[in-house]
C-alpha cells in the first residue's frame, strides 16, 4: 500500500520534469537540425513558469473547466499505467481527456480555435483504432489487457508485435504534433491556424496544456516502453530512440492536409495492426 | 516570485505587428530567425498570436487607419507586456513624419518601452531592443507589487 502511493506520489512529480527535459533536448535537437543553437536545455520550464505568472484571460466559464479535466484526466491515466492496470481504461482515459481540450477550444467563438479543434477530432479518430489494436495485439499475446501481464512475459513484445511497433510510431507523431500531422496545432516557433486549438487558450492556461501535454508524452513513451518490458532500461532506450526519430521526421517532412493523415493511419496504420494480428493467429 | 521573475526575463514571445513599413525593418526582425543570429537562444519565439505573446514589436510608421488594429493587438495581450519599436518610422514617424495621416510615432496609441533606432536597425540591436524590454517590463512589475503592499 505504501509503495503503490509512493510509486503514485513519484510518477506525478517526475513525469512533467522528465517531459519537460524532453521537449527541451526536442528543442536544442531540431535548432542543431537547422543549423542553429538553439535555447537552454531547461527552456520550457522557463516557458511554463512564465505563463504561470501571466494575466489569465478567461474568454467563458467553461474553459478553465476543460483545461483542469484534460490535466486531471491525464495525469489519472498515467497514475493508472504505473498501478499496472487495464491498457484499455488507460486509452479510454485518455481519450477523454483529449476530447475534453478539444471541448475547450470548441467552446469559444474563434474560428481558428474551432477549426483547429475539428482537425483534433480528425486526429483522434485517426489514431484511436491505432491504440485499440495495439491492445488487442497485447491481449492476444498475453491473454490478458493489463500492464502487470505484459510485464510478466518472459519475450520481449517487439518480437511478435514488430508491425504494431511501427504503426504505434505514427500514433506519437500525430500525439506529439509533429510535422507532416502538425496542422490541429503546431509546435514552438510554427504558426497553423494562428495557432490553433489553442489559440484562446492564454497565460496559466496554456501553462497547465503544457504541464498536461508532458504527462502525454511519458505516458506514450511508456506504451513504447512496454514493447520491451523483460528488459526495461532497453524499453526505455528503445523509447528515447523513437523520440529521436519524431524529430527527424519533423525536420525532414512539411506539413499535409488531414485528408492524408486519414488516409495514411487508415490504410497503413490499421493495416499494419491488422497484418500483425492475422500473423498472430 | 523569483522563479517567475526569472523566467520572464528568459522566454519572451514576440509578436510582430507592421504598420506599412516599408518591409526593410520587417526584413531584419525576421533575420533574427535566422542561423546567424538565431533568437531562440535568448527563449524569444515568435508567435502569431498576441494572446500569446509578451512583448509587442512594432515596425514602420503608425497612420490613422490602421492605429485602432494596433491598439486591438495590444488590448489582447495579457499582462505583463511590453512595446518596442523598430526603426525612425515606429519611433517619430520617420520620413513620413509630415504626411497627413500619419501618427508621429507608435507611442501616440500605446506606451513604448524600448525603441531601436535605425533606418533599417541592425538585428543585434533588435535582439538587444527585444531584452531590454524584458527587463523593463519585469522592474516595472516588481514596482507595481511594491506600491501595493505599500
Amino acid at each position: 500500500m505504501v509503495q503503490t502511493l509512493a510509486a503514485v506520489i513519484l510518477i506525478i512529480i517526475a513525469a512533467p520534469i522528465v517531459g519537460g527535459i524532453l521537449s527541451g533536448i526536442d528543442r536544442i535537437i531540431t535548432a542543431r537540425m537547422q543549423n542553429r543553437v538553439g535555447p537552454p536545455i531547461l527552456q520550457p520550464f522557463y516557458d511554463f513558469f512564465k505563463l504561470i505568472g501571466k494575466e489569465s484571460i478567461i474568454v467563458n466559464r467553461f474553459q478553465m473547466l476543460y483545461v483542469l479535466a484534460y490535466l486531471a484526466l491525464m495525469i489519472t491515466s498515467l497514475v493508472l499505467f504505473v498501478l499496472k492496470q487495464d491498457l484499455l481504461m488507460i486509452i479510454f482515459i485518455m481519450a477523454f481527456g483529449g476530447v475534453s481540450l478539444i471541448l475547450g477550444g470548441l467552446s469559444v467563438q474563434s474560428p481558428y480555435s474551432r477549426i483547429g479543434s475539428h482537425r483534433e477530432i480528425l486526429q483522434m479518430l485517426a489514431y484511436e483504432p491505432v491504440l485499440i489494436f495495439m491492445v488487442v495485439g497485447i491481449y492476444l499475446q498475453t491473454g490478458s489487457f493489463t500492464v502487470q501481464s505484459v510485464l510478466d512475459m518472459n519475450e520481449p513484445l517487439l518480437y511478435s508485435l514488430p508491425l504494431i511497433f511501427i504503426a504505434l510510431l505514427y500514433v506519437l507523431t500525430i500525439k506529439l504534433r509533429k510535422s507532416p500531422f502538425d496542422f490541429s496545432t503546431s509546435h514552438h516557433g510554427h504558426q497553423e491556424l494562428i495557432k490553433g486549438m489553442l489559440t484562446e487558450f492564454s497565460g496559466p492556461q496554456l501553462a497547465l496544456i503544457e504541464l498536461a501535454h508532458w504527462y502525454e508524452l511519458v505516458l506514450i513513451l511508456g506504451f513504447i516502453v512496454l514493447f520491451w518490458a523483460t528488459n526495461i532500461y532497453i524499453g526505455i532506450a528503445i523509447a528515447l530512440l523513437s523520440f529521436v526519430l519524431e524529430m527527424f521526421i519533423d525536420n525532414i517532412s512539411a506539413r499535409m492536409t488531414w485528408k492524408w493523415m486519414i488516409w495514411v493511419t487508415w490504410s497503413l496504420g490499421i493495416g499494419l495492426c491488422i497484418a500483425n494480428i492475422a500473423l498472430l493467429y | 516570485m523569483g522563479i517567475i521573475n526569472k523566467s520572464r526575463v528568459k522566454s519572451p514571445w514576440v509578436v510582430h505587428f507592421d504598420c506599412g513599413s516599408c518591409n526593410a525593418c520587417d526584413i531584419e526582425i525576421l533575420a533574427c530567425l535566422t542561423p546567424i543570429y538565431d533568437v531562440e537562444r535568448f527563449g524569444i519565439v515568435n508567435v502569431g498570436n498576441p494572446k500569446h505573446a509578451d512583448v509587442l514589436v512594432v515596425s514602420g510608421a503608425v497612420n490613422n487607419r490602421n492605429k485602432r488594429v494596433l491598439k486591438n493587438v495590444y488590448d489582447q495581450m495579457p499582462d505583463p507586456k511590453a512595446v518596442v519599436a523598430i526603426g525612425a518610422c515606429a519611433a517619430t514617424g520617420g520620413v513620413f513624419r509630415e504626411c497627413y495621416n500619419v501618427l508621429e510615432g507608435v507611442d501616440k496609441v500605446i506606451p513604448v518601452d524600448v525603441y531601436v533606432p535605425g533606418c533599417c536597425p541592425k538585428p543585434e540591436a533588435i535582439i538587444d531592443g527585444i531584452i531590454k524590454a524584458v527587463e523593463k517590463m519585469n522592474q516595472r512589475v516588481d514596482s507595481e507589487k511594491k506600491e501595493k503592499k505599500e
